[in-house]
This record gives structure tokens, C-alpha cells and sequence, in this order.
């Protein structure tokens, strides 16, 4: 397993996914960043995005929502706060949830407000990387 | 002496409450295998954040987060954590027992003491003896989401930031197996220093780190506490449901034999009444001679 890395991707609600793979792309609080086998110890907080993995010839994609990478020579280890593969998004949940999240921003108050934005940029991520169903 | 129809309507309503207590059995079944489903998959994540504040803790020397720092103790705050049913057993009895005897015990020691509940049986309790509470969660069991850990955690530290607790304990009930549930009481903050395990050095190559250490830290301490709440309620929760199987699992033998004592009772008042009965008519007969 000399070039390879352990991608782990855990949540609070299981273990999402775990399997040797080539390469990791994430999106860091700091940007986007990524990981080939050796690469150096690195920690960094993950926002609303996608991640996105290589094994052989196959791409994958995640959605993942806020979390920690723990990023070691031959591991990439995610703390997420949910994750969900891009096949297994649901859409329609999704633009509803965007749907009620614009009706929120609309009649806005200030607490709401973040909320309101937060809940929207989930929504764009997942229906984005939901597109992205088919690998190319 | 009951009359026969006295004893007949007895067995019908033991009968009655053999049933539900049969039907609540199976459904605590069902929910105990869900709770504990959860609370196995919730099992990696809290794993791995330990490895991760390992890592973390590991890199450099931290500076000390508000979060670990303790500082002298005025206010305790006791987080009481049962179910927000009833009908489990010595479940919530347990616990509110146990967290009484913590608080009175603090407050022997000249601690001020504030009281938070999550569940509406803890939160019935100390309403009922008129203590007052500085907060009150219901609602979560039956589907518990991490939302509702994150909203417990993210209460407790703002007012520990504030200063308004200084320490904070949740008691619950740690589920051990199926028949076995234990009182927990654990120290939720300040937090307590990470116990490291020794761990080989990485490649002896320094961390790199982003954003900066110290903000990783900020985040994670706060999410370390979110994650053991959430552990806490899927352990509580797995107790209950447990508890509760147990506790109808008894009753439904207790009305088993209910039933079968009342039905010998039955039979045997019958038999009288065929006996006397039949003296009456020998006894007519004798009359008649």
C-alpha cells in the first residue's frame, strides 16, 4: 500500500467511508487543497463543499458539511458534520430546503439571517455536486 | 367474598393490561435495537476526534483555551438527563436519585448550585419540589439528531464563557447492556486535559496547520464537548428504551400469574356455587320425602 492513501470520512451519524484511494481533493476553510500520498501532516477546519477522490480511473464525489481533516503521509482522515456521496444526495430535499431558507431571508431578522445563508449554501453545494453525478 | 362475575371482570381488565404492556414490550424491542444502532455508529466519530485532538495536542504547546482553564468554582451546574416518558422501570428514578444526592452533597460543600434537565420527567421533578432550574430541554427522545447536542453544548459553554457556571457535570444513565444500565456522572467542563496515548511521532515532520493551531483548537474543544452530549443522549436513550423493555417484560409476567391465580380463584368459587347448588336440590328432594 506504498502509494496509496486511506481516505476515512466519519460523522457523527456512522462511518460514510473508508478505502484506499490515489488522491483527495477538499475544500479547506483556507481553500481548496490537495492531498497525494506523502504528503506532510496537516490539520484544517473544512467548510460547506465538496470533496472529491481518485481511485484508478473512477472519481468520486462527496458533500461534505463543516468538519476537520486530519491529513497524515498515507491518511486522510475527515470529521465531518454530515457527508453525503453525491449519488446519494437528494435533490429535491435539497432545493426545498433552499426554497424555505430564501422565504426566511426574505422576512429576515437578524439571527435568522445566518441561518438563512448557511442553510442556502448548503443547498447550491449539494444540488452542485448532486450534478456531478456521473463521473466524467 | 367476590361474586363470580366480580373475579370474571378482574381476569378481563388483567387481561386488558397484559396486552399493552406485551405491545410496549415489543415496541421498546424495536426502539432499543434502532438506539443502539446509533449509538454504535456514533462509536467511530468520537474515536477518531480523539485521535485528531491527539494530533493536535501533539504538534505543539497550546496556549491555554478558556475552555480548559479552571478557575476557582462558585457555581456548579448540574445537567440531569432522563427520559421524557414514564413506564421504564426505576429508569428516571435512578437518576434523579443519584443527582439529589450529587446536590446536596455539592451544596454541603458550600457550592452554589443551578440545576439544567433534559427530558421532561427530570424537568417534572425539581418543577413539582419548586427548585428552580437555569434551563430545561424536552423533546429530543425518539429521534435524536446531533442538532440537539450541539444546542445543549453550545448553551453550556456560552454561559461557562460568561461566567455565570464555572463547572459543569451531566448525569445520565450509561447504558452497559441490556440489562444493565449505570448512573454516570461525568465532568462535561472545564474541560479535563487530554489524556494522550503515547503515540509514535510523525515521521518527526512538523505539522502544518490551517488556519493557525490555536483556531483548530477553539473549534474542536467546543465540538468535543457537542460529541460527548450526543454520545450521553444516544446512551440515555438506549437505557430507557431498555429499562422500559425490562420493566413490561416483568409486568407482563407479573399479569400472567394474575391471571392464573385469579383463574383458579374463578374456578374454585364456581365449583362452590355447582356444590351448593346441587345440596339445594338433594336437599329439596329430602324435603319432598
Amino acid at each position: 500500500m506504498e502509494n496509496k492513501i486511506r481516505l476515512e470520512i466519519v460523522t457523527p451519524y456512522g462511518l460514510v467511508f473508508s478505502d484506499e484511494v490515489d488522491e483527495v481533493t477538499a475544500s479547506g476553510s483556507e481553500g481548496e487543497f490537495g492531498v497525494l500520498p506523502g504528503h506532510a501532516p496537516f490539520l484544517t477546519t473544512l467548510k460547506v463543499g465538496m470533496l472529491t477522490y481518485k481511485k484508478g480511473s473512477e472519481t468520486r464525489y462527496f458533500f461534505v458539511n463543516w468538519g476537520y481533516a486530519d491529513v497524515g503521509p498515507d491518511k486522510v482522515l475527515i470529521l465531518a458534520d454530515s457527508a453525503e456521496k453525491s449519488e446519494d444526495i437528494d435533490v429535491e430535499r435539497a432545493k426545498a430546503a433552499m426554497k424555505r431558507a430564501e422565504e426566511r431571508l426574505k422576512k429576515a431578522e437578524e439571527i435568522d439571517f445566518h441561518r438563512a445563508e448557511a442553510a442556502i449554501e448548503r443547498a447550491v453545494t449539494r444540488v452542485q455536486i448532486a450534478e456531478k453525478r456521473r463521473p466524467r | 367474598m367476590p361474586t363470580l362475575r366480580d373475579i370474571k371482570r378482574r381476569i378481563v381488565s388483567v387481561k386488558n393490561t397484559r396486552q399493552i404492556t406485551k405491545a410496549m414490550k415489543m415496541v421498546a424491542a424495536a426502539k432499543l435495537r434502532k438506539a443502539q444502532t446509533k449509538m454504535l455508529e456514533a462509536r467511530p466519530y468520537a474515536a477518531k476526534m480523539n485521535a485528531v485532538i491527539a494530533d493536535l495536542a501533539a504538534g505543539a504547546e497550546r496556549g491555554l483555551h478558556p475552555l480548559l482553564a479552571a478557575r476557582p468554582r462558585k457555581t456548579v451546574e448540574v445537567i440531569v438527563m432522563t427520559g421524557d416518558r414514564g413506564l421504564c422501570g426505576a429508569f428516571n428514578s435512578n437518576i434523579l436519585r443519584a443527582a439529589s444526592g450529587f446536590i446536596g452533597e455539592l451544596k454541603r460543600q458550600g457550592f452554589e448550585v443551578s440545576i439544567s434537565t433534559i427530558g421532561r420527567k427530570s424537568r417534572d421533578y425539581f418543577k413539582r419540589r419548586s427548585i428552580p432550574m437555569r434551563k430545561s430541554w424536552t423533546g429530543f427522545s425518539g429521534r435524536i439528531v446531533y442538532t440537539n447536542a450541539q444546542e445543549v453544548a453550545n448553551e453550556i459553554i456560552e454561559s461557562y464563557a460568561n461566567e455565570i457556571i464555572d463547572e459543569v457535570f451531566l448525569i445520565y444513565n450509561e447504558f452497559v447492556s441490556v440489562i444493565v444500565q449505570r448512573v454516570s456522572v461525568v465532568r462535561l467542563l472545564p474541560i479535563s486535559p487530554v489524556e494522550t496515548e503515547e503515540r509514535e511521532p510523525v515521521s518527526g515532520s512538523e505539522f502544518i496547520f490551517e488556519p493557525s493551531q490555536q483556531d483548530i483548537f477553539e473549534r474542536l474543544l467546543p465540538k468535543n464537548i457537542e460529541i460527548q452530549v450526543f454520545k450521553a443522549l444516544l446512551e440515555s436513550q438506549a437505557s430507557e428504551e431498555a429499562a422500559r423493555m425490562t420493566a413490561m417484560e416483568n409486568a407482563t409476567k407479573n399479569a400472567n400469574e394474575m391471571i392464573d391465580k385469579l383463574t383458579l380463584q374463578y374456578n374454585k368459587a364456581r365449583q362452590a356455587t355447582i356444590t351448593k347448588e346441587l345440596m339445594d336440590i338433594v336437599g329439596g328432594v329430602e324435603a319432598l320425602k
